[in-house]
């Protein structure tokens, strides 16, 4: 098994990003997480979950901004994600259990999260099932909402047809031969620009460098192919909105108002009615799905004060 | 005879237990089950080939580390035997009935009949998501993977997105009853599959006599 470190002088620059400063990998029943951390070492641990097809290093910027407050900020590459094995199943479950070996490798003591996007699902769920593992929990971007998500539609029920099914069990088959379309680094940014079309050139041709691998034919995502959008699942988004209202862990939700292609989508009233009690909703305004991007200091101030 | 087809990482063991040309006969296993090693009684009377495919961690095939298992993975091991063997009647036991029911919906040109029996994993975890865990399985990996009985048993099967499956096996797949059920068991998906047009409870032999003749 390689390390998942990476000679910092070949990444790209981007004003105000930062690599982490320590790599580990945590072994989570057999499948290999590349966990990151930034900060001091002996600060109080804060953990930060991305989301669907992203990776760790989409908070070079925002991470440093909390590791600069003194917090020990951690973050993890999903299965299948980033430098972290590409897996041989993949299931919403599996994450939720590798995200709590991550956090039984650094302490068993309640933390904070931050979670965006999927992330913020898959920590809502830990949430409940273990409230004494957790103390605050931000979500950005990533509340459930009565429309299926993209980066979650594999887990969620839609009204799929015959050719949903026979596409995804075509992808299936594939699978095992397929590879990631090679490009350069510009092809990449393009390619992850039709997603997000908010995110800035610059930030996307940095966030190649990380996310993506340099091969002899050009640069690769480094998302195992297998990992596809547009599935479909038994579980019902309403199951997680009425889970929402009972959740023991105090909450803050950031969310965006401008959708994307690989945006939330979540509607900030229609949300109000499940949310728990003693919770924060904060909608930012003419802001698409990464809000942490696009307005880093403001989240990361609004974050320290909820954290204390 | 056992060959080894390729799902994503996985090497999906696919047993011969009879040649011939056809009508396919596909057997789908029980959840902690594996395939029988020579055709079963029961489906002695089929007039082709007969096949059986052990599902991930299960049998012969891979047991991958980690777990991950969702009956929608499985539907696709399912989909791996049929792109060896072609067109086929599928019949399974429990976790497997479960599984011919999902693939006919989703193949139905390729599935010609699916046949649902009682056993193992029929239920899955019902109908409604209950108590929140997460479940890890320290330990070596062994057969069947534990990961595989703790999460394809907890699985949810709502009735409305299971019935869509028999739905869509009743459009597409050109065959009047597409979708026999065999077993005396009635989890709640199962009850709302009888429901729809094109299912319908019949003898196994009935059964077997059907979908040889398509």
């Amino acid at each position: 098994m390689t390390s998942p470190m990476v000679e910092a002088s070949s990444f790209a620059t981007y004003p105000g990003a930062v690599r982490p400063a320590r790599h580990h990998w945590v072994d989570s029943y057999g499948v290999h997480i590349a966990v990151c951390e930034w900060g001091p070492a002996t600060g109080a641990p804060l953990f930060l979950v991305h989301g669907g097809s992203d990776f760790a290093g989409t908070f070079d910027v925002f991470a440093p901004l909390l590791a600069s407050a003194g917090w020990r900020v951690i973050s993890w590459d999903h299965r299948g994600h980033g430098d972290s094995d590409h897996a041989p199943l993949y299931s919403w479950d599996a994450d939720v259990r590798d995200a709590l070996s991550v956090l039984d490798a650094i302490t068993p003591d309640p933390v904070p999260v931050i979670a965006h996007s999927k992330g913020g699902g898959m920590m809502l769920q830990l949430a409940e099932a273990l409230p004494m593992r957790m103390s605050r929990l931000v979500v950005i971007d990533g509340l459930p909402s009565p429309e299926p998500h993209p980066d979650v539609s594999d887990h969620e029920q839609r009204r799929f047809s015959s050719r949903n099914l026979a596409d995804w069990l075509d992808h299936r088959r594939a699978a095992a031969a397929t590879f990631r379309k090679p490009g350069t680094i510009d092809d990449l940014a393009r390619r992850r620009k039709r997603m997000n079309p908010r995110l800035s050139d610059e930030w996307l041709r940095y966030l190649v460098t990380i996310g993506a691998r340099k091969d002899a034919d050009g640069w690769r995502w480094k998302l195992d192919p297998a990992i596809r959008f547009g599935g479909f699942g038994p579980w019902r988004p309403d199951w997680s909105l009425e889970r929402m209202k009972v959740l023991p862990v105090p909450l803050l939700g950031l969310t965006a108002t401008v959708e994307e292609e690989m945006g939330w989508g979540t509607n900030h009233k229609a949300l109000l009615p499940f949310m728990p009690p003693s919770a924060r909703l904060v909608p930012f305004e003419n802001t698409g799905h990464f809000i942490h991007v696009e307005h880093p200091n403001e989240v990361a101030e609004m974050v320290l004060e909820f954290l204390g | 005879m056992t060959v080894f087809v390729t799902h994503n990482q996985v090497k999906l063991a696919l047993h011969t237990l009879r040649n011939g040309e056809r009508p396919a006969l596909l057997l789908l296993h029980a959840l902690g089950d594996q395939s029988p090693s020579v055709v079963p009684p029961e489906f002695d009377a089929w007039p082709g080939p007969v096949f059986a495919l052990d599902f991930t961690g299960h049998g012969a095939s891979t047991v991958p580390g980690g777990g991950g298992y969702t009956a929608e993975v499985l539907m696709g091991d399912a989909d791996a035997a049929l792109s060896m063997i072609g067109p086929a009647t599928v019949a399974g036991r429990g976790l497997g009935a479960y599984i011919a029911l999902l693939i006919a919906g989703a193949r139905p040109q390729s599935v010609r009949g699916a046949v649902l029996m009682d056993g193992a994993g029929l239920a899955g975890g019902g109908d409604r998501p209950g108590p929140v865990m997460v479940r890890g399985v320290p330990g070596r990996a062994t057969v069947p993977d534990p990961f595989a009985l703790v999460e394809l048993s907890a699985d949810i099967r709502p009735a409305e997105y299971v019935a869509r499956f028999a739905e869509l096996a009743a459009e597409h797949s050109g065959i009047a009853t597409p979708v026999a059920v065999c077993g005396r068991a009635r989890p709640d998906w199962l009850k709302a599959v009888l429901e729809v047009q094109g299912v319908r409870e019949m003898s196994l032999d009935e059964a077997l006599t059907t979908f040889s003749q398509l």
